[in-house]
This record gives C-alpha cells, structure tokens and sequence, in this order.
C-alpha cells in the first residue's frame, strides 16, 4: 500500500483543535504525519488537497444495511460503498436485519462481509432482545466479543421499561450504550406520519410528538436509576430535546442523534401522498426543526446520523398507508449538513465535523474520528462549496428512496479514504467496472 | 379529456368555489331527469366507466351506477372480493390493467387516504374519488351541499358537523366545500375523535352536542363505526348517545329550525334518534335523490361536457 500525501487542504480536527492549512501523510493504514513541507516519501501517491478540507471521516451510528435477509435492497458492501461515497469512513450497522443480529455468529457475520468489502468500516450494534422480540436480553458479553459496538433494538423501541432497566444495567459491564428508539407503540399505532393540520388535512392516522416525548422520559429516568448510558436515536421532537438538555444539566449519561431528513423537513414533505417522505419517526413541523437544530448547536443534540433505510422501490410505490418507513441517507448526509446547518450559520465548519466525526466516535468508543499521528489514516476530503444535484440514479446504495432527489446540495466529498487506502474518489460511477476498494 | 374540472374529481380541497358552483349548477337539470318515466340521456354514450370498489360500499356505487346508467354510459362493477384484477395485487399493478383496458373513467373507494391520488397519478383516464380512506369524498360533500342549496342559500349557514370527524372523510369534504362557499362551520364530538388542528381548517369546535344545535342552522350527523369502541376512542354506544346523540329533545330546544342531515347508513338510536331521522326537518331522502343528479353532474363534467349545454342533454330524449 503507497503512502498518500494529501497537500494543502484545510486540516479540521475539532478533537485536537486543529483548523490550519497542512499536508497530511498517510502511511501504513496509519496517520504519519500533519504540518507543513512534508517530504513527499518514494512512491507517495500525492493529492492536491487546495481549496479542500480533510476532516476525520465521518462516523454514522445508525444504518440499515439489510444483509442479511434484503440483499435486494442493500448489502453490506454496497452500504459500506455508498457510506464512503459520503464521506463517511465508520458506519454501525443496526441489528433488525433478518435473522436479527443477537449472536455473536451473526455480529461475526457482518464483521467478515465488511472486511471483504473493504469500503467503509463497519460496526455491527447487536440486539437488546433476543429477536428483538422485548423479552429475554441478548448476550452483550458474546456481542462485544464479536465486535457489536452498542445495543438497540431498533427499529422499534426497547419494549418495556423493565427491559430497558435491565439492559442498561447489564450494559455497563461492557461499557456500550444502549441506543433506542423512542416511540410508545400504543400511541402510534397504525400512523403514517406526524399528527399535526397536516394529517388532519390528509386524512392519514398521526403519529403525535407525545409518543416519542414519553419513552425518551422512561429513558432519562432510568439512565438517573441505572447510570447507564441511554443513546437517543433519530431525536424528532422539540419535546424529546428539552427532556434530553435538562437530563444533561443533571449529568446524566444520555446522548443523542438527529438525521438530516429531520433537520431538513417537515411533515409538509408528505403533501401529494410522496411515500418518501414517510419515515419513523416521522417528520415534525418547523418549531421541531428549529429546535433540533439549536440542540445540534448548543451540544444536547450530539451528532448526526442518517438513519439509512433503504427500501425496494416497489414497496414505496403504494398507497402510503401501506408504504414501509425509511429513506436512504448515506449519500446526501453531508450535502444537506452543509447546507441546511453550515451555510445558515448553525455550525460553523469545525462543529460539522464535531458532529459527524468525532462525537459518534466518542459515543460508541471507536477508532477514529480524530486525526493524530499514529492514529487510523480514516480521512474525508471535501469541497465544502461545490454545488451538486442529488441524483438518486448515481447512488452507489442499491435503493433510491430519498425525498431529496432534484435538490441542489452545497457540499461534495472529493476523497474518502479508510485505514491509509482511497475507497471512494469524486466522479466514481457505481456502474463502473471494478470499483473494489481493496 | 379535460374540462371546467380538469381530469379528475379526487377531494373539493382544490377546487376553487366557482368550480364546486359550476358542479351544483349542473346538476340541477339532471335532477329532473331521475323524476321522468324514462331516466335516460345520451349525454355518455359511448363511454367506458369501471367502479372500482375495494371496500364494499352498496350505496355509493349504486347511486353512481344510476348516474351513469341515466347517462347512457357503458359500466363495469370490479368489487374487491371475488375479482382476480384486484384479489392480491398492488393499486399500480391494477392502475396499469385498467389503463391497458383503454377505459374512460374509473370510480374508486378505497381504504388508503390518497388512494384516489394515486391512481389518477398514474391513468390517462379520469378518476373519481368515491371515497379514500380517511381523506376525502367528494360527491358526499357535493351532494350535501346541493341538499343545503335546495332550502337556503349556502352562504352564511351555520352547519355543525357532528360525530367521529377523526376517522371520517364525509366530513373533510363537507368543510372544503361549505368554507368555499361561504358556509361558516363547526365540528362537534367527543375530543377522541376530533382530529388534532382542525380549528386551523377553519371551523368552530363544540365540545357538547347542546351548544351546537343551539348555533347551527344545519346538523350533519355522522355514521358512528361500531368499531370506535373496541379501539377505545370511545366507551360505549350507549355513553354516545346519551352525550352525543341527535335526538328529539334536544333539537326541540333548538332556537330556530334546522336541517338534519345524514350520510348514511344510519345507527339509530347511536348516532341519531329515529324520531329524527323521521322527522320533518330531516333531509336525509333529499340527500340519496341529489346524489344521483351530483354524481351524474361530476360525470358529465369530466367527460367534457359543456355546462351550458346539461339543459340540452337533458332534453335529448325529449325530442
Ligand atoms: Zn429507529
């Protein structure tokens, strides 16, 4: 493997508080060094990074890779692809797949297929329950042992209190979170979108804020019960936002994501019946937006996940009661990032890469999302102003079930580059031969 | 095929007043017809309509079979149970057999709000909402409108709609329409089964069924689904009509006379008290004869026939 010099491009490494423009050497899967004139090694490959930032890839806590059970619909290879055409160098894979990953052959499973994939890591989070089915707990110790990072059942929240007590309880042997998803089941049943005039208006059953709000308090009391560390998935309500800031006043050990379809939309994208706007949680109204985007700002909100789900066109070309949930993410994330929350000025540039980097990393205890010498070379390059049309057909994910195709994006990735190795270069078509990042 | 209403009629939301007027005015020549010996105008002739019908709706479909038999037009019932187009397959596979089929138009009721939408999004041909899902049925509404107009003028009318507005489309169709023509509008019920946000619709709320009857001018009472209470929206028939019920005794504290209105079928003594439904001022009969004449009106219009032109196809078989 050559070495790589990436020369000039603006180095953001808001864990170290780095923002200069350097040269970065790659070498040996590791980050060799960062500073000025740097010698070129023989055989270096040389990027010209000018007028480019190079931040720690970025780190997605919560996607849907499918495999196994929908490789129609994604694999973990085409995930792990379509998350370094994002930038992002780390994915966790959520564990509804089918079987559910709650044994330590399944979390082995995914770890193998990642590594003959070769793009993006990827981080297998095991289940809560065995089959996710609410009842007995998974094995978090033969998980961890595996390589599952954290535990969720997503996909549907812990399903009882006493469940999620235990779990966060027996977590902390392990030192993983427990991420859930926050929805009281008896409260959404049968919804298909945000309760709201909206819904009113449409005539399709709401999903109000409230069922989100009740389980994130049920979490909060029982991380202050337990002292275990509840990580929030998809925080959607500006309700679930005060309850998540004022459990941090106390110094609880919560934590909290936010998706770019949530920051970006609201529940007015469903007007026409458009199936791909019909997620869960689903999107709110702009005071939930305005507020998810202050908490991003102010730190309650720590990072930015995609929540990537995709789906068979097929199933979204239905009525949209019976469309699934989801839409892809991986590929837009960073696009919508810049340009819904750095543009406005919500973040500045190095907060993004806080958001995106370095706080998931903290979150999960992974490898990167930093850049130090002898640190992973795990390394986004990005041109933060060039503009760029969300073509669904150019997705390297295997689905296209995205509310954002047309929109023009401020914001490309130039170079994803994991373990010291380039998996993913502006202008790689996923119809091109040979695109294996090995 | 594309007239005064464009291609489809799937909710009266987007449809400006002057349109939903245009609809009434209409109607009213062909409601003439339904009262001769020979129901019958060549008006669709020739024209191919299926009724599409995924939940079993005997009097929706027959009063808009009896709209297209009295416009001559060529009909098809495709009902939900028993049919293979339907049995199994998705609405886009169904939309492509009805589209290859080379039809006219399609009636649909179907379970999914938006349904309707989905479909016309698809066809060349011209869909009518019969019904979709919670959303919107849009020759209820019409129908009930033109009933209004048929004993005063729609604008300034107080109409009070009473009972599950949550679940029903029936009453999304009626705001639209009554706001649109100048109406001014209530919702009442138990709050279980008000929609959240419908004040920002444009309609007063009545928590008690007494001061609604006090204020309006029009009672609609809805179809109360037994099936409310086992999801526990609400707790008991009987508890409904002691809180909700449209009964004698309390529109005889009514200060003026008021029009009573159902869009059936009817839960006697659930929803409305018999001697209601029976009684002079109820107009539920008027509702059923003005539903064929508006079905047949919306038909016609879709077809692109000329508005001013009704009178004339009326008189066809006249001469
Ligand atoms: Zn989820």
């Amino acid at each position: 493997m050559k070495p790589i010099l990436l020369r000039g491009a603006r180095v953001l490494d808001p864990a170290n508080g780095r923002d200069e423009v350097a040269d970065l050497l790659l070498e040996g899967g590791l980050v060799k060094g960062i500073g000025r004139a740097l010698g070129t090694p023989d055989g270096a490959t040389v990027l010209e990074g000018k007028g480019l930032v190079a931040a720690p890839g970025f780190v997605d806590l919560h996607a849907h890779l499918r495999e196994p059970g929908r490789e129609d619909v994604e694999t973990i290879a085409t995930g792990a692809r379509a998350a370094a055409a994002g930038g992002f160098s780390a994915v966790c894979a959520m564990p509804n797949t089918d079987p559910v990953t709650d044994n330590q052959a399944a979390v082995g499973f995914i770890v193998r297929q990642a590594g003959l994939a070769g793009f993006a890591r990827v981080y297998p989070i095991g289940a809560v329950s065995v089959g996710q089915k609410g009842e007995q707990l998974a094995e978090f110790g033969e998980l961890v042992a595996a390589g599952a990072v954290a535990v969720s059942d997503d996909g549907r929240p812990v399903a009882t209190a006493h469940l999620m007590r235990t779990a966060l309880e027996y977590a902390r042997t392990f030192d993983i979170p427990v991420i859930d998803h926050c929805e009281d089941v008896t409260l959404s049943h049968g919804g298909a979108m945000h309760e709201g005039v909206t819904s009113t208006r449409l005539g399709l059953k709401g999903i109000p804020r409230s069922s989100e709000d009740v389980i994130v308090a049920r979490d909060i009391a029982l991380a202050a019960l337990t002292g275990g560390h509840v990580h929030f998935a998809h925080v959607s309500t500006a309700g679930a936002v005060a309850l998540i800031r004022e459990a941090k006043t106390r110094g609880l050990r919560v934590t909290a994501e936010v998706t770019p379809h949530h920051f970006t939309l609201t529940d007015a994208a469903c007007e026409g019946y458009d199936t791909n706007a019909k997620m869960n949680p689903p999107l709110r109204e702009a005071g939930d937006l305005a507020a998810l985007r202050g908490a991003l700002a102010d730190g309650t909100i720590d990072c930015i996940a995609t929540d990537h789900a995709p789906h068979h066109y097929d199933a979204k070309e239905a009525e949209f009661d019976n469309a699934p949930f989801g839409v892809v993410g991986l590929e837009t994330a960073l696009g919508l990032a810049l340009t819904e929350l750095v543009e406005p000025g919500t973040l500045t540039l190095a907060q993004l890469v806080d958001r995106m980097a370095a706080r998931p990393a903290a979150i999960a205890h992974l490898p990167g999302g930093a850049l130090r010498p002898g640190g992973p070379a795990d390394v986004v390059v990005f041109d933060p102003g060039q503009e760029w049309t969300v073509d669904p057909s150019r997705f390297f994910s295997k689905s296209r079930n995205t509310p954002f195709a047309g929109r023009r994006l401020r914001g490309a990735v130039r170079w994803t580059i994991v373990g010291g190795k380039v998996v993913h270069t502006a202008g790689d078509r996923p119809d091109a031969p040979d695109r294996s990042g090995r | 095929m594309s007239g005064a209403l464009g291609k489809d009629l799937l909710g009266l939301e987007h449809l400006s007043g002057d349109q939903i007027r245009l609809i009434l005015d209409t109607a009213e020549p062909f409601k003439e017809v339904s009262e001769r010996a020979i129901k019958k105008v060549p008006a669709l002739r020739g024209k191919t309509i299926v009724n599409l019908f995924f939940e079993a709706s005997t009097r929706t479909r027959i009063s808009f079979e009896f709209a297209e038999k009295r416009l001559s037009a060529d009909t098809v019932n495709v009902a939900a149970s028993g049919s293979s187009v339907v049995k199994g397959e998705t609405l886009v596979d169904t939309a492509r057999n009805l589209e290859a089929m080379r039809i006219d138009m399609v009636v649909m009721r179907h379970g999914s709000s938006g349904a309707a939408k989905f479909l016309a999004d698809r066809i060349v041909s011209s869909v009518i909402n019969a019904g979709d899902g919670k959303h919107e049925h849009p020759t209820q509404g019409l129908l009930d409108l033109l009933t209004i107009r048929d004993h005063r003028p729609i604008a300034g009318t107080k109409v009070c709609i009473v009972g599950d507005v949550l679940h029903s489309r029936v009453a999304r169709s009626n705001i639209w329409g009554l706001l649109k023509l100048g109406a001014e509008v209530a919702v009442c019920g138990p709050a279980s089964l008000l929609p959240l946000g419908i004040e920002a619709l444009g309609v007063q709320v009545f928590r008690r069924v007494e001061e609604a009857i006090a204020w309006a001018d029009v009672i609609n009472v809805l179809r109360l689904q037994l099936e409310r209470m086992q999801t526990g929206y609400i707790p008991s028939v009987r508890e409904y009509y002691r809180v909700f019920g449209v009964t004698m005794e309390r529109l005889e504290r009514a200060p003026r006379d008021l029009l009573i209105m159902h869009p059936g079928p009817m839960n006697r003594g659930v929803e409305i008290d018999s001697r209601v439904a029976d009684g002079p001022h109820s107009v539920i009969l008027n509702q059923v004869t003005n539903g064929v004449a508006v079905r047949m009106a919306v038909l016609y219009l879709l077809a692109g026939g000329k508005p001013e032109l009704a009178e004339a196809a009326k008189g066809a078989s006249d001469r």
